[in-house]
């Protein structure tokens, strides 16, 4: 417990107001990298999600690219791109590294969200004169939606945890106490970064468990009633139709 | 059909199976073991370690050629890694000579030391050991940091010292390892020594081609890189000794100490920073392997 409470005392040190390397300076490059890169992401992977989604074909080219791709090894693939672009371009190389790691993530969110909509539901929007781009707006972005924040939860969080590697390449960010209080032996230090970023996390992951229930259309919620209450409406008098 | 009798062979079998495999991950061979004869009586291997790093292989290879040809037997345990890996088989003995950065040891084990120029670091160094590790002579060569710039620079604006970097009135800015901004020989020390204001950019792995991108103006290129040779950069020189001195030393088990100290003594004594660094572009530059060049180097000293 002695490393852990030596941690809390860094974290809240005034120090870490102040400076370069200020706690609100590192938080807002963390959180920078991670929005721009999932944007990015999102731009590319989703508008591709729901077309293989509501097409049904390249199917399995989006399975091989969820799957695989989750195994690049992020922190490889940010220094060779650092090394082919450049010095003068790091932030690009660190943002493809991150734009790469968040596509299988959304790629699957869209097209799994598409997927999962029962066929005749499709047939009943389609039998009532629905044209196709009404039937995707629609019908099968807003069900396929609580998926397709699950996947953005998900790639939010491989990204969050992924961006602490940015500071290797000077662009900050929460890993800067971590790869720089390894070298100095200070562990509080490495611990208290570490402790920031876990709890940026699950904080995040908190906000988006909550927008994927709600992202569940009203029509679609399991009904809340009780049975006791819904045996009551079935016997109390049938109200007369007008 | 999977009858009772082929269903207790195939458990038989497989607690078999099971069995060796536990019983062969028992052997327990740690391979940084010395050598099974005793190792405190003259005359037998000497087990030499390097760290995972270039430029350490082709020094304990040195060593290792030297010994051969003064005839002692040589283990040579290589490329084991950072001073939390290789430091306790250092001092049980397990590993009897290891060359060494004298600063950067002392940092390791003390770290509330003050000393920061050569001798005193080396002087701290053999009071901060363990008994039963010694340090033979450091040699000329060093591997630690400096605060280098561009050469056109230091001659634009008529640098020689690290204290003349005030001269310049543009913003200057060191890049280095992270950890670089909080050490002792940092931009605070530069400030309070010097008097001199450096921003710091914590360029890390691409600190050099930050300097020739000129992205920043001083650098923290450590001695013994070989950009020295292949670059047109210079160290400024520090005459307050802020910088942590960290010339290469060999640490070696007490009891063998007597036996070897002749023959490396003799290669610290070749062993200048130029040298240094010309080994170093010979291995990252040239692609030679350790052997090759220290048997090179051994062979034009003399020392072979």
């Amino acid at each position: 417990m002695n490393v852990f409470t030596e941690a809390l005392a860094w974290l809240f040190s005034p120090d870490r107001w102040e400076g370069p390397y200020s706690l609100p300076i590192l938080f807002g490059q963390h959180m920078y990298y991670t929005l721009i890169s999932v944007l990015i992401a999102g731009i590319i992977a989703i508008p591709l999600g729901w077309l293989i989604g509501h097409t049904g074909k390249g199917r399995e080219i989006a399975v091989a690219v969820s799957g695989a791709a989750r195994a690049i090894p992020s922190f490889g693939l940010m220094v060779l791109l650092v090394l082919i672009l450049g010095v003068l371009r790091v932030p690009e190389a660190a943002i493809i590294t991150f734009v790469l790691l968040a596509i299988p993530s959304l790629l699957a969110g869209a097209y799994t969200g598409l997927e999962a909509i029962d066929r005749r539901v499709l047939d009943s929007a389609r039998s009532m004169g629905m044209t196709e781009w009404q039937v995707f707006w629609k019908v099968e972005v807003p069900l396929g939606l609580p998926l397709l924040v699950g996947g953005i939860r998900a790639a939010l969080l491989q990204v969050i945890a992924t961006v602490t590697i940015a500071a290797y390449v000077n662009l900050g960010g929460l890993g800067w106490p971590i790869i720089q209080g390894i070298p100095l032996r200070k562990f509080d230090q490495v611990l208290g970064g570490a402790i920031l970023v876990a709890v940026l996390a699950l904080i995040v992951d908190l906000i988006f468990a909550l927008l994927q229930h709600a992202a569940v259309p009203a029509g679609v919620r399991a009904p809340t009633t009780t049975r006791r209450s819904r045996a009551a409406a079935a016997a109390a008098p049938a109200p007369a139709t007008a | 059909m999977f009858t009772a009798r082929k269903s207790r062979l195939a458990l038989a079998g497989g607690a078999a199976l099971a069995a060796v495999l536990v019983l062969g991950g028992c052997a327990n061979s740690n391979p940084l073991d010395a050598p099974s004869e005793d190792s405190s009586s003259a005359g037998d291997t000497i087990v030499i370690g390097s760290q995972a790093y270039y430029s350490n292989e082709i020094i304990a290879e040195i060593y290792a050629q030297a010994l051969e040809g003064a005839d002692i037997k040589v283990d040579r345990q290589f490329n084991i890694g950072q001073r939390d890996a290789y430091m306790p088989d250092v001092e049980s003995g397990a590993i009897d000579l290891f060359p060494e950065y004298t600063g950067n040891l002392l940092e390791y084990l003390d770290k509330d030391a003050t000393a920061t120029s050569p001798e005193d670091v080396y002087a701290a160094l053999k009071e901060a050991l363990p008994d039963g590790l010694t340090a033979l002579d450091y040699a000329e060569a060093s591997d630690q940091d400096t605060y280098t710039v561009l050469k056109s620079f230091a001659e634009e604006n008529g640098l020689t010292t690290i204290g003349d970097l005030s001269k310049v009135t543009t913003p200057v800015t060191i890049g280095a390892a992270p950890e670089f901004e909080q050490r002792p020989y940092g931009p605070a020390a530069a400030k309070e020594v010097y008097g001199v204001d450096l921003g710091f950019s914590a360029t890390g792995p691409t600190t050099l081609e930050s300097l020739l991108a000129g992205e920043i103006q001083v650098a923290d290129i450590y001695s013994a890189d070989p950009a020295f040779q292949t670059e047109d950069i210079v160290a400024l020189e520090d005459p307050e000794n802020i910088i942590l001195a960290s010339n290469v030393v060999p640490i070696v088990s007490s009891d063998v100490a007597d036996e070897i100290s002749d023959v490396i003594n003799a290669v610290s004594k070749k062993l200048t920073a130029e040298e240094l660094v010309g080994l170093n572009v010979q291995s990252t530059v040239d692609q030679k392997s350790a052997e090759d060049i220290a048997k090179k180097w051994l062979a034009d000293n003399d020392l072979s």
